[in-house]
């Protein structure tokens, strides 16, 4: 049996984890998430901003990501779109203004309608040059971004009349999923706020690798940051909770349980790995004591 | 001449970029020296492509080993490269229904957002995919207890696997939450996360401020010459 173990062909694992991921998708198996205080900030700091703020949502990540990221981002854009406030939509990844699209035609244009492009959200699409990108918005950003994604230029669009520079922006939102993102943000962008009178607000919602790169900006400069797809499912759970306080008895639409559902899958998943490591190491130390192995 | 321009553009561009950051009358030449590089990221883009376009024309040229391979990359890029130009399949924007080309190539119905909903995003999503089972197949060969090190290790990502499910919630919901909550495994991992990690990324962070801080000068002054290519 230790022999076999000890040369269990690969393929056995990847069977065993190609399952833990595959039943809980088939049962639809869903636990229930308990929001912890980080999560609870994040969605504070976004739900206490005044009526009618304007948010700055930066979506720099790509389709690998999107599984990761895609249903906080939906949140997100839910939660202001369900607060009024006017939301401005820009992307330093090329691959950005698609995940821009998707998220504005899944909830804006499908749950909120009454919003109209270019009054209440606007779509201002990539822009090439990373950080450099960002030091100029913070200076001039209309310069930075002098169309939306439809070319027209925004001197036409009601909503960029007040837009001077990233401090006319009551929060910054960024779902980040590496380089450029919500790590830089921070750095060239929200810190140099943070002594104002106005700090630019800011939560960072970012994939399981970066979230550990980013907590040394929690809370001194991030006022929330939503850490891989379990923030995501707190995060959702929160909106959820706030839209039945809201409208007692509405039904949430599965596209909104998105992130609960992904931590099915997540849960058996780490159980499997935990598992195989415990494994693992009771088949080398078996193999040491009967000095099959080094 | 040749190495001496490029080192004066350098040196004036980036002492610019940080004399505006502590100087105000500064501010708009630092502004314009930001546009001139956003300008150059964006040509960048241009010149990847010819560089993609050339690699991959010589290797099918020379029918080189995994030549077929070029001809799958030369043919997307063109077709991608042409829809999107042409903008193929996009409808005209509302506001502007008679000009053809007012509409967003990333609506649906457009062939590259079909690319993209088709194409694009299942490959990528299957090749991020894939890492789970290397992660578990490497888990179960490599992490090993050998030392005291490798122990803590371990607690630390039983801990954090745990914590971040709901498992860390119903193996530890026995605990009291007001006397000894600190215990249960949600809220350990996040205290692991906000103490240790934090710790140790903010050392990592200075050291690495420190270091960009150094090399930027030495490259602004001219001392370090190595991104002009060549030996020096």
């Amino acid at each position: 049996m230790l022999r076999f173990l000890q040369t269990l062909d690969r393929r056995w694992i990847f069977l065993a984890m190609g399952l833990a991921v595959a039943v809980p998708i088939l049962l639809q198996m869903r636990f229930p998430e308990k929001a912890t205080p980080i999560a609870e900030k994040a969605f504070a700091t976004i739900n206490d901003l005044p009526d009618g703020s304007r948010v700055l949502l930066a979506f720099d990540f790509d389709p690998a990501s999107e599984p990761e990221l895609g249903p906080m981002a939906t949140s997100l854009v839910r939660h202001c779109a369900l607060r009024g406030y006017r939301m401005y939509f820009i992307t330093l990844w090329p691959f950005g203004p698609q995940m821009i699209a998707d998220k504005i035609r899944e909830v804006i244009r499908a749950d909120f309608p009454q919003l109209v492009e270019g009054e209440h959200w606007v779509n201002l699409g990539f822009q090439a040059g990373n950080e450099a990108v960002m030091q100029q918005a913070k200076s001039d950003f209309k310069r930075t971004f002098p169309r939306d994604d439809r070319g027209i230029a925004v001197g036409q669009i009601p909503m960029m009349a007040e837009i001077r520079t990233t401090r006319d922006f009551a929060c910054l939102i960024a779902v980040s999923a590496g380089y450029p993102g919500g790590k830089e943000w921070v750095q060239y962008v929200v810190t140099p706020e943070r002594g104002s009178a106005v700090p630019l607000r800011a939560v960072v919602g970012c994939t399981g690798v970066q979230t550990p790169q980013l907590f040394p900006y929690y809370p001194g400069q991030l006022d929330g940051l939503i850490g891989a797809i379990k923030g995501a499912a707190e995060y959702e759970t929160l909106v959820n909770e706030f839209v039945e306080e809201r409208s007692p008895g509405t039904t949430i639409p599965e596209k909104y349980q998105e992130a609960v559902r992904r931590m099915g899958p997540q849960l058996v998943a780490h159980v499997l790995m935990v598992s195989l490591i415990v494994l693992g190491n009771v088949i080398y130390f078996a193999g040491r004591r009967r000095g099959t192995v080094a | 001449m040749k190495r001496l321009i490029p080192l004066w553009i350098a040196a004036i561009a980036g002492f610019t970029v940080i004399a505006s950051n502590f100087i105000p009358w500064t501010l708009s030449m630092g502004d314009l020296v930001t546009t001139m590089f956003n300008v150059l990221a964006a040509v960048a883009y241009v010149l990847g492509a010819a560089s993609i376009a050339k690699v991959h024309l010589s290797k099918l040229s020379a029918k080189r080993p995994g030549w077929g391979y070029s001809v799958v990359t030369l043919v997307c890029f063109a077709v991608t490269l042409c829809v999107g130009l042409l903008k193929v399949g996009v409808r005209p924007e509302p506001l502007s229904p008679d000009l053809s080309f007012s509409g967003s190539y990333s609506e649906p119905g457009g062939a590259i957002w079909w690319i993209y909903e088709y194409m694009i995003s299942p490959i990528t999503a299957t090749l991020f995919a894939l890492l789970a089972f290397y992660v578990a197949s490497a888990a179960f060969r490599a992490f090993r207890a050998k030392n005291l090190e490798a122990m803590l290790l371990l607690g630390t990502a039983f801990i954090i696997l745990l914590g971040r499910t709901a498992a860390g919630f119903f193996l530890t919901n026995w605990i009291p939450p007001d006397t000894f909550g600190g215990l249960r495994l949600e809220n350990l991992s996040i205290y692991i996360m906000q103490v240790f990690n934090t710790a140790g990324n903010r050392a990592i962070i200075i050291g690495i401020a420190l270091g960009v801080s150094a090399t930027s000068l030495r490259i602004l002054l001219g001392i370090d010459r190595s991104y002009l290519g060549g030996a020096e």
